[in-house]
Parts: structure tokens; sequence; C-alpha cells
């Protein structure tokens, strides 16, 4: 018999978005269940939310309180139509009969392709964040960090903290760009003197905008990058490179569901509500923008799936929130050089090892998938179909579920 | 500490860690071979890009960034 759980709300991810919207749908007195993929709740930016920040703690109190039964280690990979939601655990399958579902799949990091990125020894910038918390030492290493966005400066400040050597920073995004963005945040002193504790804490590097990461070199590991500020280009030797391009949200489940999905965001109405009945979205899938923007619509999901009343004090703060999202996604938007990196022998699907050489810009990702087998493999695209947005536009695939591979016996429960 | 067992190299690590942590701590930054044959080793230590494949107790493509260290755990590399 396949196990099956039973919920008025069925909450997909336990980061803080799903967090806020399962506490706030189970204190309206439904009976919620949160389910996410990792060993424990937070997502990826509160890991290990029972060490986190204080803001994390408090809300696993309060989840803890709401009694939400909670579902750890499961990963929701698709839904018969009209009918339960299949997920796996631990290889074995487990239905989820839900009336209502909010999904607060969050987000991964982008990568682009660029000779030798696929070394052993070159990570995410976020990556390299959890790998380090996931008990990997980087003592006595000379890491180079690129790539774009806020996460740079916490993520070298952390490494340096634990003993790497940061032998530079490189942000592709223009210097007043940043300083524009820096400005930006003076309605947030928190932020800033955050930014400014980040800094202090390697002081040896340099942060260098307007700089990125041209080739990664080495034989079976890296060895040393090519960085380049447009005009000059010059050489770093490092035993690790943390480099990614911003976030690309986890939309794959929302559209195998049937949401709809708009420059690449799960497009929702002002209680979060997609366009497939009963299910809302709520955090990174929405739109980029971080925490306080992901409870916020956690809240509001969580309210208006029980039917209870959205204040304007929460509407006018997520309006707050996604106005720091617009000037995010501008001052950190992606320069058109970074096109030109990879080599028409770089390797762009890296399950399939297929050369960016082999695919003609003019395909549809279908086409590619087709014709080379780029995006065909374990990652399901993850990877190579946000390069290939980047690199020649156009839309995604449709998707094929389950959207993450499961074993075939897992699948038959759907028969 | 917890004591698992890589390609025939014993290897100790805090409890707790995940087994891409306990590779990498061993100096080990390549997990496997891409199709090709190209060594490969954690990208996003996230679960998303399937780079960091191993096998642990004779079961093929599991993920090193999200399988958390047991005691007695055989991981194979390749």
């Amino acid at each position: 018999m396949t196990e099956t759980l039973s919920c008025d709300v069925l909450v997909v991810g336990g980061g803080p978005g799903g967090i806020a919207a399962a506490t706030r749908a189970a204190e309206a007195g439904s009976d919620v269940l949160l389910v996410d993929e990792g060993g424990s709740l937070g997502g990826q930016i509160w890991r290990h939310a029972a060490h986190g920040p204080s803001e994390a703690l408090a809300w696993l109190e309060r989840l803890r309180r709401s009694k939400t039964r909670v579902e750890t280690g499961a990963c929701v990979v698709v839904r018969r139509v009209d009918g339960p939601f299949l997920a796996e655990r631990d290889g074995k399958p487990v239905l989820v009969e839900a009336g209502k579902a909010i999904l607060a799949t969050g987000a991964r990091e982008r990568f682009l392709p660029f000779p030798g990125w696929t070394l052993p020894g070159v990570l995410g910038v976020g990556g390299a964040q959890a790998l380090l918390k996931a008990g990997a030492s980087f003592r006595g290493k000379r890491v180079v960090i690129a790539g774009s966005g806020p996460l740079l400066l916490p993520v070298a400040a952390s490494l340096s903290r634990g003993g790497a050597r940061i032998e530079a920073v490189a942000e592709q995004a223009s210097g007043t760009n940043v300083a524009g963005f820096g400005l930006g945040l003076w309605r947030r002193p928190a932020k800033v003197s955050q930014a400014i504790r980040y800094r202090a804490s390697f002081p040896r590097a340099r942060y260098r905008t307007g700089t990125w990461v041209a080739a990664a070199h080495g034989s079976t590991q890296i060895e040393s990058v090519t960085l380049c500020d447009g005009g000059r280009t010059w050489t770093a030797q490092c035993d690790v490179l943390a480099c990614a391009y911003g976030l690309v949200p986890n939309v794959e489940l929302p559209r195998s569901l049937g949401c709809a999905v708009a420059n690449g965001f799960v497009r929702v109405d002002a209680e979060q509500r997609t366009d497939v009945p009963s299910v809302w979205a709520v955090g990174e899938p929405t739109g980029i923008g971080g925490v306080e923007k992901s409870l916020i619509e956690g809240e509001i999901a969580g309210l208006s799936a029980t039917n209870r009343e959205i204040s304007g004090a929460l509407q006018r703060r997520l309006a707050s929130e996604n106005d720091f999202a617009k000037r995010l996604a501008t001052a950190f938007a992606l320069r058109s050089a970074l096109r030109s990196l990879a080599t028409p022998q770089t390797t762009l699907c890296r399950c399939e090892d297929v050369a960016l050489g082999r695919i003609d810009a003019r395909w549809t990702r279908r086409q590619a998938k087709l014709y080379t087998r780029a995006g065909m493999g374990a990652c399901q695209g993850r990877i190579c179909g946000s390069a290939l947005e980047f690199l020649f536009g156009g839309d995604p695939d449709h998707e094929r579920p389950p959207v993450k591979p499961v074993s075939l016996s897992t699948l038959e429960t759907l028969g | 500490m917890v004591t698992l067992r890589v390609d025939e190299k014993e290897v100790e690590v805090d409890a707790g860690s995940t087994v891409a942590a306990a590779l990498w701590n061993a100096g080990q930054k390549s997990l496997r071979r891409s199709v090709t044959g190209e060594p490969r080793g954690a990208l996003c230590a996230m679960g998303v890009c399937f780079e960091c494949r191993v096998r642990i107790d004779g079961i093929d493509h599991r993920r090193a960034c999200v399988e958390v260290v047991r005691d007695g755990m055989e991981v194979e590399t390749r």
C-alpha cells in the first residue's frame, strides 16, 4: 500500500516563504502539511535554521506552535490531473491529497558557461557557502569569488571567517550600479551596516566591480582564473572559484501544474493566487527579492488560502519589498560581454557533455534537446537551460514531469 | 565523528556533514567522470545540478551534496 497523506493545505518548500505560509494557514485552523526536499527546514537561505538568525528561530517556533505537520526529505515531483500530489521520500512514493497548495519552491543559482567552468573546484557562490555549512573546510584555501549579486559579500565574509584566503571578489556589475544600489538602501540601515561588516572581514582582497572571470584553468582541478575588467585581463592563482550570476526561480513544479509563467516568474494576483484554482505561489518563484519578500508573500498566501483578511500593512510592506526587488534586478543586470565568454568548444550541458558550438541559436529548447541531448540529463536542463536563456533568449521547453528524477516504481503509483 | 569508506580509504568527518563535505575535506574535489570522461565535482552543492553523483552503499547516482554521512557508509567515486 502506498503511503497516503491528506491535508487541507499542502505547502511545498520549507524556506522562509513556505514556513510563513504554513504558519499563517495553520494558525487559521487549517490542517497544514509542509513538505521539504531537504533534511531540515529553512531552505537555502536559512540552512540549518535551528542555528540561524533570530528571525529564523522565531518563525520556526511559531511554526511549531501552529501545529503544522512537517515532512522533510520528501520531494514533490508531479500532480495527477486534479488529483493527489506525488512525492518521493527515501526512494518510496508518498501520495498527498490536498484541497489547496501553496508553492514555495525557492530559487537556485544561475551558472553561465566559460572555458574551464566544469573543472572540479569551480562552485557556485551560494554553493561554496552551502558546502562550508555542510562541514567542508576552506582553511588555507585560496578562493576567488565572482559573478554577480548581493550574495558575493556575505559569502566572502563567511569563507574568510572559515580560514580561506580571499584572493579576489569580482562583481560583474559596474561600480556605478553597485554604488547606486548601496545608496538606495538608505531606508534599510541594517542592510548597510551588515554590508560594511561583511566587507571588513576580508580586508586583504579587493572588491572589484565591473570585473568578471573570463576563464578557469587547470588539468584535473582548478589552479587559476583569468579575470577581466573589459580592458585589462590578468591571472589569479586559486584553489577554489565560487562563481554564480544571481538566482533563477524554481518554477518547474508550478509550470508542471499549469501555472502561467511570465518573464520567467509565476504570475500571481494580489493574494498570491496563480492562474490555477486553489494553487498559490510565494517567494523567489514570483520574483527574486529575498527573505523579507518571501515571508510577507507566505503570510499573504497562508491568509488567502484560509479566507482570512489581508491587512493593508502587509500589502504596503510587500510593495516596498517589490520595489527593492526591482532595484536589485536593475543594479545587478548581467552585461552582454558575459555572452561571449564560452567558445564553441566550451561545454554547455554538463550532464550530457554537449559543447556550445553544437547548438544553433535559432533552435527552440526542445530542438536543442532532441538534436544534441542538451538538457536531457539528470538535472533536467536546470543548469544549461538558464544559461541558454541568457545566451540566446527564447522560452523553456514544456515542463515534463516528474520535476526531479524518481524511481519507476514511484511513478507507477500514478498509474 | 563519523567514519566512512571512500574508495577503499577511511575518512573521518564531523557527524552531520554531507558526503560532499567529507570528500572535500579528504582532498577529493573530483567526484565522478562525465559521460566523456572529464573529472567533475560539486557545483551547486544544493541538490540541483547532479554533478556530485557518487555510489553510496551500492546505489548509483546519489547526490553527495544532499546525503548526510553515516558511520560505516561506503562511498565509491569514479
